[in-house]
C-alpha cells in the first residue's frame, strides 16, 4: 500500500492483475497535453517545426534507419529531394528507401545512393534516369519492386518497418489532420500514405498550407502524427494533376478501347451492379467512355468504380451510372474536387485497396478490370517495369492486385509499338503472372486466355477479331522482325515480389 | 458478294507511322496519297516509301488505293512505273477533267504491265473530279477505260473553280454530287464522296453522310479513322430493313416452290427492284457485321 | 550508281528513319547507326542497309541513320531515296525492279 499522488491508499498488486502504478500527476505520464490548466497561450498545442532539419533531429533518425515518402504529387513532388538533401547535408547514410513509387523527379536520387546515404530502395517502380542506374548495376544492393498490396501487405505485416515516414500533404492543421484535397497543391486521395501514417514509427508532415484546427473531413489524422513542418511548397501542381483528362484522340487507341468496351459488353460481366477500374491511359481511358454509352443505352449501373480515379469516372458517378467511388490515387482536377465534394466518393487506403493478406481488400470484389502492358507473352505473363531494352521503366502499381482480384483482367495495348512487338515468347519481367490475366485486346486483334473457355465461347459469338496469342505474336513478328534477345550480365539489380511477398522474378543488369 | 466502298481512308504518302497501319481501322479501302499530302521536294521519298509498304507489308485483304500525280506534273509518269510494279488494286486519278485525261494513263500503265512482266488489265482505276469541266464529262470519264471502277468527286477545287466555297449543307456541290453519282450509277461504277476535313465536328459529318447515301454514294472518303466507324453505322441497314428484307426473300423462295406467278407481300406487289433492294439491304448487312440465324437461311 | 553529294531521306517522326547519304572517305559502306531498338534490331537494320547498298550498286559510302523504329521496308525506301539524292539521280530505274 502506498498514498498516490491525490492522497489514495493503492496497493502494489492485486489478483489478476500484475503490479499497479500509483496515479502520479495528471500531468506526468501524458507529455503531450497543458501543463498549465488556465495558462491560454502556454504550451502552444502544436507540432509545428520551422525547419525539416528540425524534424529530422527531432525524430532522431540514424544511420541504417528506414525512411519513407509517397507518391500522390507524381512528377510535380518536391518532398522527396527536399527531405534528401537535408538528410545528406547532416551526414546520415546506409538508409533504407521506402516510397510508394519514385517517379522522373527523383532522379536526384543517383546522387544519394552513389554517396552511400541510400542503400537499400522498396518501390512500386523506378523511371527515367534512375531507372537506368539502377538497371546499369550501379546500386549495391537490388531494388525491391512491390506492389501496392504487397507494399500494404509489407508494412501492415512487419516485413517493412518505417522509422520515419515523411508525408507530404496538401492541408494539414497545427496538430495533424491532413487531407489531399485542400490546397494549392491538392492531389485528392492520400491511400498510399496513409498506411505510412498508421505504421510508420515516427510521422512527419510536411504541408504548404495550414488551415484552422480541426481540419476534417482528415485522411491523416492528428493522432498519426509527430511533427509539421509548413515549406513555400509541396509540388509543382502542373505536376501533380492535369486537368480533366481528356479522352485520347490517338486513333489506335480510340480502336483498341472500342475493342475493350466491346469485350467487356459481351463477357457476361456487363450487368447491372457490376463494379469495374480502368487505368489512366489513353486506351484505357476512352474505354471507360465507350463503355458508358452502352451503359446508358442498356440501363445498366455500376456498383462501383474503384481505382485511380480520372473526370470520365467522376462524371459517370455524378451522372448516376457508378453509385460510389473507392479512391486509393486521384489523377486529375476534377477528380480532386470531387473527393472533396462527393459524399460516395470515398477515400481509401492502399491496404484496403488490394493489400491481399488483410481481412479483406477492395480488388477482390471488382468484376472488371482494364490494364495497359509493356509485353505480354504467350502465358499471357504480362511486364509493365522494364522496357524492351531491358532497362527499368515502369511500375508494378496494383497491376497484379486487381489482375487476380477481378472477375476479368483485361489488358490493353497496341500489337507493335513503333518497331517493338508487345506479344513475345517470353517476357522481359513478369509482373503479373498468366493464370490472372483473361483477355488481350490490341489494334490488331484479340486473344483470350484458353483457360478462360466460357469468355472464349461468349466472344466467339461475336464479331470482334479474335485469335490466339500465338498468332497474335506471329502476326507482330511478321511486321516487325524477330528481335535479338536483349543480353543480361548475372549481377541482380531489382526483385519483383509478388503481392504475397514471395518473388516473382528478378531483373538483371543490362549490358552495356 | 459486291465489294463495299464505304469508307476510304486517306493516309499521306510520306508518313511511315500511318502507311504501316493504315488498314487496322478497317476501312473497306485505304488511298495512299502521293500526291496533295507529299511536298515537292519528297515526291520521291514518298514514291519508295508507298512503293516498298506495298511490297513487303500485309494489309490483310484491304483494298488498296494509291493516289497518283497528275499527269500534268513532273511526277505523274514515275508514279506509274513505280505503282504498276507495287501493284495496288487501284490507282486512282486526281483531277480528271476528260475521257483523254484516264486514256492517258490507261496507255502507260499497259506499257508498264507489258514491261514489267504483269498481266494487262490486273490494275484498276479510278477518278476524281475536282473541276466543272470534270462534272460535265463525268459520264465519260466513268467509261473511258475497261479498268474504271469509280468516280470521286473532289469538292474543293471544284467550289473554288465554281466561284464559291463550302457550306454546311452543302448546295455548293449538289449539282455536281448529283451529276457525278449519276453518272457512275448509269456506267455501273462506284460513287464515292469527298473528304469532310473538320474532323471534330461530328455532327456535321454524320449529316454529310446521311445526305449522300441518300443520294445514292457508295461511299465516301475519309481522312481520319475515327470517321470509320460512324460512316459504317449510317450505311448498315436498320433492324426495320433488315427484317423486311428477309421476309422479301423469303415468299420470294416460296413463289418459287409453288411456281407461282405474281407474288406480294402485306398486300403489295414485289416486283424485281424490291427484290434487289432486299439483297442489297442483307447483304450490306452481313458486310456491317450483323450475324443472320442460319436457320433463316434454309 | 556513285555517291557524289550528300543525301538526306526520312524524318525523325515515330515508326520512321532519317537517313544520310554522303561520301565515304575511305573504301566500303561506313554505317553510323542510332535506332531506339539498336539491342533488339541493330544487326537486321545493318543487315538490310548493306544489301540494299549492293542492289544499287554502291560500295562506298557513309551511310548515318536515325532511326526512331522504323520497319525494314521503310529503312529500304528512305535509304533508296537518300541514296538516289546523294548520287544527283532524278528517277528511280523503275524498270530495273
Amino acid at each position: 500500500m502506498s498514498k498516490n499522488a491525490v492522497n489514495r491508499e493503492i496497493p502494489g498488486s492485486i489478483s489478476g492483475f500484475d503490479t499497479l502504478k500509483p496515479f502520479e500527476g495528471a500531468f506526468t505520464n501524458t507529455p503531450l497535453v497543458r501543463k498549465q490548466k488556465g495558462v491560454r497561450n502556454l504550451p502552444k498545442l502544436n507540432k509545428m517545426l520551422d525547419t525539416v532539419e528540425q524534424a529530422i533531429m527531432k525524430t532522431e533518425l540514424k544511420d541504417g534507419m528506414t525512411i519513407s515518402f509517397h507518391h500522390h504529387f507524381r512528377n510535380g513532388d518536391y518532398i522527396l529531394n527536399m527531405v534528401m538533401d537535408v538528410i545528406s547535408n547532416l551526414g546520415i547514410k546506409n538508409l533504407t528507401l521506402a516510397s510508394s513509387s519514385l517517379t522522373d523527379v527523383h532522379s536526384q536520387l543517383v546522387r544519394h545512393i552513389e554517396s552511400g546515404v541510400v542503400t537499400k530502395i522498396y518501390t512500386s517502380g523506378l523511371r527515367g534516369e534512375l531507372g537506368q542506374f539502377i538497371s546499369h548495376g550501379k546500386m549495391k544492393n537490388p531494388v525491391l519492386i512491390h506492389s501496392h498490396g504487397g507494399r500494404a501487405r509489407a508494412i501492415e505485416s512487419g516485413a517493412i518497418k518505417i522509422d520515419v515516414a515523411f508525408l507530404g500533404v496538401p492541408s494539414s492543421d497545427v496538430y495533424g489532420n491532413s487531407n489531399g484535397y485542400t490546397g494549392k497543391s491538392a492531389c485528392g486521395s492520400l491511400g498510399y500514405a496513409k498506411v505510412d501514417a498508421e505504421f510508420a514509427n515516427k510521422v512527419v508532415l510536411i504541408t504548404d498550407y495550414m488551415v484552422d484546427y480541426p481540419n476534417t473531413p482528415f485522411s491523416i489524422h492528428q493522432d498519426q502524427v509527430d511533427y509539421i513542418v509548413k515549406v513555400d511548397s509541396v509540388g509543382d501542381p502542373d505536376g501533380i494533376s492535369t486537368g480533366a483528362t481528356r479522352i485520347t484522340k490517338n486513333p489506335r487507341d480510340l480502336l483498341i478501347a472500342q475493342n475493350a468496351a466491346e469485350v467487356i459488353i459481351s463477357s457476361g460481366y456487363f450487368e447491372d451492379g457490376f463494379s469495374f477500374q480502368t487505368g489512366s491511359g489513353g486506351a484505357s481511358l476512352a474505354t471507360t467512355k465507350f463503355l458508358s454509352e452502352e451503359m446508358i443505352e442498356k440501363g445498366i449501373t455500376a456498383s462501383f468504380g474503384l481505382g485511380g480515379i480520372t473526370s470520365q469516372m467522376v462524371k459517370l458517378h455524378e451522372k448516376g451510372l457508378i453509385k460510389k467511388l473507392l479512391d486509393t490515387q486521384t489523377f486529375d482536377d476534377d477528380a480532386i474536387k470531387s473527393i472533396g465534394n462527393n459524399r460516395y466518393h470515398t477515400e481509401i487506403s492502399a491496404s484496403y485497396y488490394a493489400n491481399p493478406l488483410n481481412k479483406g481488400c477492395a480488388v477482390n470484389k471488382l468484376n472488371v478490370i482494364v490494364l495497359s502492358a509493356l509485353e505480354i507473352d504467350t502465358d499471357f505473363n504480362v511486364n509493365v517495369i522494364t522496357g524492351s531494352d531491358g532497362v527499368i521503366r515502369g511500375a508494378s502499381g496494383g497491376h497484379s492486385d486487381t489482375a487476380v482480384g477481378s472477375g476479368i483482367s483485361i489488358i490493353v495495348a497496341p500489337l507493335i509499338r513503333g518497331r517493338t512487338a508487345t506479344v513475345v515468347d517470353k517476357v522481359q519481367t513478369i509482373i503479373t503472372p498468366g493464370e490472372t490475366v483473361d483477355v488481350l485486346v490490341t489494334d490488331r486483334g484479340i486473344a483470350v486466355n484458353p483457360r478462360r473457355k466460357d469468355v472464349l465461347e461468349r466472344l466467339k459469338a461475336t464479331t470482334l477479331p479474335i485469335f490466339t496469342i500465338e498468332e497474335l505474336k506471329d502476326k507482330a513478328q511478321r511486321v516487325a522482325g524477330t528481335p535479338e534477345t536483349i543480353e543480361f550480365e548475372d549481377k541482380i539489380v531489382a526483385l519483383v515480389e509478388y503481392r504475397d511477398g514471395t518473388i516473382i522474378d528478378v531483373i538483371r543488369q543490362v549490358k552495356s | 458478294m459486291e465489294k463495299l466502298r464505304r469508307t476510304m481512308l486517306y493516309v499521306p504518302g510520306n508518313n511511315a507511322g500511318m502507311v504501316k497501319d493504315a488498314h487496322i481501322y478497317r476501312s473497306d479501302s485505304v488511298m495512299f496519297d502521293l500526291e496533295d499530302s507529299v511536298s515537292l521536294s519528297e515526291k520521291d521519298s514518298a514514291r519508295l516509301l508507298i512503293f516498298n509498304a506495298l511490297k513487303t507489308l500485309d494489309y490483310e485483304g484491304i483494298e488498296t488505293v494509291v493516289r497518283i500525280n497528275g499527269l500534268d506534273t513532273p511526277f505523274g509518269v514515275d508514279d506509274i512505273k513505280a505503282m504498276v510494279r507495287a501493284q495496288p488494286d487501284i490507282i486512282r486519278i486526281p483531277k480528271a477533267d476528260s475521257a483523254d485525261d484516264i486514256k492517258a494513263v490507261e496507255v502507260l500503265i499497259e506499257k508498264e504491265e507489258k514491261l514489267a512482266g504483269l498481266k494487262v488489265g490486273t490494275i484498276k482505276l479510278m477518278a476524281a473530279i475536282e473541276g466543272p469541266l470534270g462534272v460535265l464529262n463525268a459520264y465519260s470519264i466513268a467509261t473511258a477505260s475497261k479498268r474504271m471502277i469509280g468516280l470521286a468527286i473532289g469538292a474543293e477545287d471544284y467550289v473554288t473553280n465554281m466561284k464559291t466555297k463550302r457550306s454546311p449543307g452543302g448546295v455548293e456541290i449538289l449539282f455536281a454530287r448529283s451529276q457525278i453519282v449519276t453518272a457512275a450509277r448509269a456506267a455501273g461504277i462506284y460513287a464515292l464522296d469527298t473528304v469532310y476535313s473538320d474532323v471534330n465536328n461530328e455532327e456535321g459529318f454524320l449529316e454529310e453522310v446521311r445526305l449522300i447515301k441518300q443520294l445514292g454514294f457508295d461511299g465516301k472518303s475519309v481522312i481520319s479513322p475515327r470517321q470509320i466507324a460512324p460512316v459504317h453505322k449510317i450505311y448498315t441497314p436498320s433492324q426495320k430493313d433488315i427484317d423486311f428484307a428477309l421476309r422479301v426473300i423469303e415468299v420470294i423462295k416460296e413463289a418459287n416452290e409453288k411456281g407461282s406467278g405474281v407474288i406480294s407481300l402485306d398486300g403489295k406487289m414485289v416486283d424485281k427492284p424490291i427484290v434487289d433492294r432486299a439483297e442489297r439491304v442483307i447483304a450490306m448487312a452481313k458486310a456491317s457485321g450483323i450475324q443472320f440465324d442460319e436457320e433463316d437461311d434454309k | 550508281m556513285r555517291v557524289v553529294k550528300t543525301g538526306i531521306a526520312g524524318t525523325l517522326e515515330s515508326s520512321d528513319v532519317m537517313i544520310t547519304v554522303s561520301e565515304n572517305t575511305s573504301t566500303g559502306i561506313n554505317i553510323e547507326l542510332h535506332s531506339i531498338v539498336e539491342k533488339q534490331f541493330g544487326k537486321q537494320i545493318r543487315k538490310v542497309i548493306k544489301e540494299k547498298m549492293e542492289e544499287l550498286d554502291i560500295s562506298d559510302a557513309t551511310v548515318s541513320v536515325n532511326d526512331k523504329g522504323a520497319l525494314d521496308c521503310t529503312i529500304c525506301a528512305r535509304l533508296e531515296a537518300a541514296t538516289y539524292r546523294a548520287a544527283g539521280i532524278k528517277h528511280v530505274r523503275w524498270e530495273e525492279k
